[in-house]
């Protein structure tokens, strides 16, 4: 049972029973309702193989649904016509040819703004994911979790007002991945953007979310949905702390509940 | 414990290489005694076997001629190379751009490919001033390698990269310029060093086809004439000259190729340890 739409705010984007069915006949999502408040941090929760990426992909649109809508607020349709979408996939897919700094300065680019302004906001941007004095390294001279950070670069560039990030750090090892996690929560709430962030990892959409919207497989829908209230700034503590640990097992409880309601239609 | 480890390996490598390019030489050196040594013993006379020395001695003694005939061949090398690289990525685009146009053409680069360019030679001999028939034999061999990498590597876009490219709302140019011609840069190196050698192949194939119905002067048209004259040790110069320009070719696109990779892309990478 999709919850309904909590009145008292204005979603900046919606899926009203978006459905996707794919040509070769998978039903990858089917009654998926969603509401995207402006500037939270929003986990997309679940299974691989629930649609969570292809639910991102639509509000990219990157992908069409055969069903259903997406309504944009009046703010988010000005964000999505003038493209203030980054999206930040698995892989860093940066372009192997290009320096650190074309490959930031490539959003802007194709916008035919490539001007000196520009450079300097890929310098500001460089130096907020925390890659000063990268600007000429070519892709293959960095670590995965520096071109995992370039990637990051390249998606705020633009100043997004819809930040969508499909699993950026789940080939990441672990140190790396904690870093990143609290780098983004630092750029989250210096940006005041809103973030959807697909995870399959409790731990992570726990720490990271002010909201987990959990998904059930086969076909994907939206299968509940938890509020993190803990108050930001988050850091080391709270992930010690008794309060994540106890958010972490009722979440994990909702994720096999979802699971199962998945397996058994 | 390191630093001895390192100082064997560099020193294993460095037998490596010293292996590497001496013992071609020495094959080289021991065919070229074998083959002298033959000739001269065996008293073989020169218009049957010519001695290497003899060779040697021709091409410095006929030095001005056949350097004038490698100019030519050369030219028509490179002409042919380019109007192959122009070609082959020019129509690679195109096929990229329209599939009604890469339906449309596509088999009949295939039939230009498979048929033996020496059996098309003669006839375009017939219908072609001569210049424009070799230029053409060249072009026709050497332009399908560059159409088929540059194909493959148009067709081998990271795709979310590709989808990077939507949700910014890059135009058919853009992603062209920006995204499909970079990623497929490799792919256009490997196909031109092909091409370059085969340019050459096709230049000699139509000189050798003109024969001596043709006003040529390129260095098959003089290997084909010693022929007939029995000037053996000049045709084998003449030989010489040709495959010393196929190598000279081969490594002058080689590196080409690593100068514009060696940044980026693995097959230009030193190995790593």
């Amino acid at each position: 049972m999709p919850p309904a739409p909590e009145p008292g705010f204005a979603p900046l984007v919606a899926l009203r029973d978006v459905g996707k069915d794919f040509p070769n006949g998978t039903r990858a999502l089917a009654g998926l309702n969603l509401a995207v408040r402006p500037g939270e941090f929003l986990a997309l929760l679940g299974p691989s193989g629930c649609g969570k990426s292809t639910a991102l992909r639509i509000i990219a649109g990157l992908s069409e649904p055969t069903e259903g809508a997406i309504e944009w607020s009046q703010d988010g349709a000005a964000a999505n016509g003038a493209n203030r979408i980054g999206f930040v996939f698995q892989e860093p897919t940066l372009m192997p040819w290009a320096t650190v700094f074309d490959n930031v300065l490539l959003p802007l680019k194709i916008k035919g703004a490539a001007t000196g302004a520009a450079a300097e906001r890929v310098a500001a941007v460089l130096d907020r994911v925390g890659l000063r004095g990268f600007a000429a390294s070519y892709p293959r001279e960095l670590s995965g979790g520096m071109r995992m950070r370039v990637s990051i670069a390249r998606a705020l560039v633009t100043e997004p007002q819809l930040l969508l990030m499909d699993e950026p750090f789940a080939a990441l090892d672990e140190i790396t991945r904690f870093a990143l996690n609290d780098d983004l929560l630092r750029m989250w709430e210096a940006l005041r953007t809103t973030i959807i962030f697909v995870t399959h990892s409790v731990f992570e959409s726990v720490y990271l979310s002010s909201r987990i919207a959990v998904m059930a497989p086969r076909p994907g829908r939206v299968f509940a949905e938890l509020a993190i209230d803990t108050p930001y700034p988050r850091d080391r503590n709270f992930r010690t702390s008794a309060e994540y640990a106890a958010f972490c097992r009722r979440t994990s409880e909702v994720l096999a509940q979802a699971t199962a309601a998945g397996v058994a239609p | 414990m390191k630093a001895p480890r390192a100082a064997v390996r560099d020193r294993r490598g460095q037998r490596e290489r010293t292996l590497r390019v001496g013992l071609p030489i020495l094959v080289l050196a021991i065919v070229l005694a074998v083959w002298e040594l033959a000739v001269r013993i065996g008293g073989i006379p020169s218009y049957v076997l010519p001695a290497p020395s003899l060779i040697l001695q021709t091409l410095i003694s006929d030095g001005g001629l056949l350097s004038q005939s490698l100019l030519v061949t050369l030219a028509t090398t490179l002409e042919g190379f380019l109007l192959a690289a122009a070609g082959g990525v020019g129509l690679a685009v195109l096929f990229n751009q329209s599939r009604l146009v890469e339906y449309s053409l596509y088999p009949y680069a295939v039939v230009l490919q498979v048929t033996p360019i020496v059996a098309i030679a003669p006839l375009l001999l017939i219908y072609l001033p001569q210049h424009a028939a070799v230029l053409f034999c060249a072009w026709i061999v050497a332009f399908f390698p560059v159409l088929a990498n540059t194909t493959l590597g148009l067709n081998s876009v990271d795709r979310n990269l590709a989808d990077l490219f939507t949700l910014y709302g890059a135009s058919r140019g853009q992603v062209l310029w920006y995204l499909n011609l970079p990623s497929a840069l490799p792919y256009i190196l490997g196909g031109l060093r092909i091409a370059g050698g085969l340019s050459l192949i096709g230049a000699v194939v139509a000189e050798i086809a003109a024969g001596s119905a043709g006003a040529g002067s390129g260095l098959a048209y003089r290997i084909v004439e010693s022929g007939y004259r029995l000037n053996i040790p000049r045709m084998f110069a003449a030989l010489l000259l040709l495959s010393i320009a196929g190598i000279v070719i081969f490594y002058a696109l080689s590196l080409v190729n690593y100068l514009a990779l060696r940044r980026w892309h693995e097959s230009a990478l030193a190995a790593e340890r």
